[in-house]
């Protein structure tokens, strides 16, 4: 009895994660591990090595990579300014940072589609100022601007965290011991903020990886990424075996990513497992 | 007398409008212990972080060995700060930290592995070198902090309440120790500490603080024993301060008793201020008192009593003895003359912080 109240708080959420994790799971795997006619089978995971399949799969690692890259190259400056900004001003630009994560993820994208159209916004604006156009709409770029523009956030955030977290006088004191500006931040501040970094590129890379929806809109039907081959089995093809099976793969991708950034995140702080 | 080391001159500071250091004047000779005491706010941080380079001050000079440094940065100053909370690098061993100042400036290998050694053992932990320094407790980071100061050899190390965190016996562990280390290296040692009994037992000079103003520097026993004013009186150690009336040299009337001091060039017919400690106010039966009183409270804390006694005028003396006299008795107060401790009134009653003109 003593023992069922304790746990009783917990059961809401025990039958959440049955109910939404737990059995799509074990589906997934299910399908994954089966064909057609529920015979065990390994077909579906070695697919993957089909010329079509593991080149989309190349091209996804590919392109999240070079997203999450750009992703913490833009977001390491912007956490710390917003980290040395006091009062009203943070506030400010905060603000203006959030603003376009109050909108729907499928719109902001779908807005991007717009502006880059070859007859879109931009291309107007250029064409009337007689410069170039930009042609990267279906294009590998196109998807990477997206995956940037959407995520970055999740990388600036952690950053922001680990930053906002070094204490001033631990900055001063490596001053003090004679570190220019420079040794300051390479000996400190960067070391300091890794756990945050690691946290940043798992919510970066994780989604770019496994995304359909920004390369559907911003890539057409031109460059096919891994989630597009998985969704289009289970919505076009509707072989859920194979969909399964490549999603297992995509999984163990991800279970790597896991893994590297509990091993650098020691202290578990920006951890994700 | 040493040479003066660190000059600073009319530094002013103010934060949001808010007068933080005001024309603050002061000098600190080469291997002085001197002491930064005030109350909590007053400004001993800010006049720390204008030493250490992390603020400047919006007027004034600060002058290091004859040269300004009033605008050089932290890392081209000659002396390191010790911060009040440890300021460790986290991600750093304990040995590392020692060494981040050395390996800055390009030591040998050898060179900094023999100072690792040697701080540690100063501050008596060797063995600890390969440790994270969240796995030390409190008292041993303060000292990982004090080693990774000392190891860059600074002319001058700055302290900010660095033993503020710790228990009392750890702290007077850690007073004994920095005393013996300030002998051993020969530097000086700048001290903030808001503890007048810390400031008292470990200081060469100290410098009474209050809103930004210097109340009063002196050694130890000169602050202790001839307060300039009721603000050092009342902040360090207990006191009797009472308003007087200086009837003329060596003469000075308190609730209507005549008392022979030893205070001169006051005037005559001035009111005055009176601080007598509570250990010289001498008890005994009313014939044989100046005043007299009644005794309305007894503690007894072990070296000495703790006795308040109440004059018919409301007064209540605070007396230290180690004669022990029950409540309700009749009692004589007296003071030797060179006991009574005579100070200018502040210019306003309600005004606490009084500007001290040297
Ligand atoms: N960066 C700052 N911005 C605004 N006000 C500040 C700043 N630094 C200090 N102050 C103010 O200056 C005053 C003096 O601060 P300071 O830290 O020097 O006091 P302190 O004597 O060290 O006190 P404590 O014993 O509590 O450490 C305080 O009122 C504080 O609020
Ligand atoms: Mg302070």
């Amino acid at each position: 009895m003593n023992n069922f109240r304790k746990k009783l708080p917990g059961t809401p959420y025990f039958f959440w994660s049955v109910l939404f994790i737990i059995i799509p799971l074990c589906m997934v795997f299910y399908y994954g591990l089966t064909d057609k006619s529920g015979a065990f089978t390994l077909e579906n995971i070695i697919a993957i090595a089909t010329r079509e399949h593991s080149k989309a799969l190349w091209l996804s690692l590919l392109l999240s990579l070079i997203a999450t890259v750009i992703c913490l190259l833009l977001s390491y400056p912007l956490a710390m300014i917003l980290c040395s900004r006091k009062g009203g001003q943070h506030s400010v630009i905060v603000f203006i940072f959030i603003l376009p994560m109050w909108m729907n993820f499928l719109l902001r994208t779908l807005a991007w589609q717009t502006l880059l159209e070859k007859t879109g916004v931009i291309n107007s604006i250029l064409s009337f100022l007689h410069l170039p156009a930009l042609n990267i709409i279906n294009t590998p770029q196109a998807i990477v601007l997206g995956m940037v523009y959407n995520f970055l956030p999740f990388m600036v955030l952690p950053i922001y965290n680990a930053l906002a977290k070094i204490d001033e006088n631990v900055i001063n004191a490596a001053r003090d011991l004679g570190a220019n500006p420079a040794q300051v931040f390479f000996k400190v501040t960067l070391p300091l903020t890794v756990p945050g970094i690691i946290s940043g590129i798992t919510m970066v890379f994780i989604p770019a990886l496994t995304t359909f929806v920004i390369s559907n809109l911003l890539g057409g039907s031109k460059v096919l990424l891994i989630g597009n081959v998985v969704e289009q089995e289970f919505t076009q093809a509707s072989n859920w075996h194979l969909g399964s099976g490549l999603s297992i793969v995509l999984m163990l991708f991800i279970l790597l990513n896991m893994i590297v950034s509990a091993i650098f995140d020691k202290d578990g702080e920006g951890s994700v497992l | 007398m040493n040479k003066k080391l660190i000059d600073l001159q009319h530094i002013t500071k103010s934060f949001d409008g808010q007068m933080i250091l005001d024309d603050l004047n002061l000098y600190i000779r080469e291997n002085e212990f001197l002491t930064l005491l005030g109350p909590s706010g007053c400004g001993k941080t800010t006049t720390l972080r204008i030493l250490g380079g992390f603020e400047t001050p919006d007027q004034g000079h600060v002058i290091f060995d004859d040269q300004d440094i009033t605008k050089l940065p932290p890392n081209k100053r000659q002396l390191n700060t010790v911060f009040q909370k440890y300021a460790l690098f986290t991600h750093m061993t304990i040995a590392e930290n020692i060494a981040f100042g050395l390996k800055i400036k390009n030591k040998s290998k050898s060179y900094i592995n023999d100072k690792i050694a040697y701080a540690l053992k100063l501050v008596n932990l060797e063995g600890y070198g390969s440790r994270m320094p969240d796995s030390l407790s409190g008292g041993q980071q303060q000292r990982i902090a004090i080693a990774r100061a000392i190891v860059n050899e600074p002319k001058v190390l700055l302290l900010d309440e660095p033993l503020g965190a710790l228990d009392l016996k750890l702290r007077q562990d850690m007073q004994y120790e920095l005393i013996r280390l300030k002998n051993e290296l020969g530097i000086t040692f700048i001290y903030v500490t808001h503890d007048q009994e810390e400031a008292l037992t470990m200081s060469d000079t100290i410098v009474v603080m209050n809103q930004g103003y210097i109340q009063q520097i002196g050694s130890p026993e000169k602050i202790y024993n001839e307060p300039e004013n009721a603000f050092v009186a009342d902040f360090i150690g207990d006191s009797n301060i009472i308003g007087g009336t200086m009837i003329e040299d060596k003469l000075v009337e308190i609730l209507s008793a005549r008392f022979p001091c030893v205070d001169t060039g006051f005037g005559t017919n001035r009111p005055v201020d009176v601080v007598i400690r509570p250990e010289d106010v001498i008890l005994s039966s009313p014939a044989n008192g100046r005043l007299t009183g009644t005794v309305t409270h007894l503690i007894f804390k072990g070296v000495h009593y703790e006795m308040e006694v109440t004059t018919p005028d409301g007064y209540e003396w605070l007396v230290h003895s180690t004669g022990m006299y029950p409540v309700g008795t009749q009692v004589g107060i007296d003071v030797d003359p060179f006991n009574i401790q005579i100070m200018h009134k502040p210019a306003s009653e309600d005004e606490e912080a009084v500007k001290i003109d040297e």
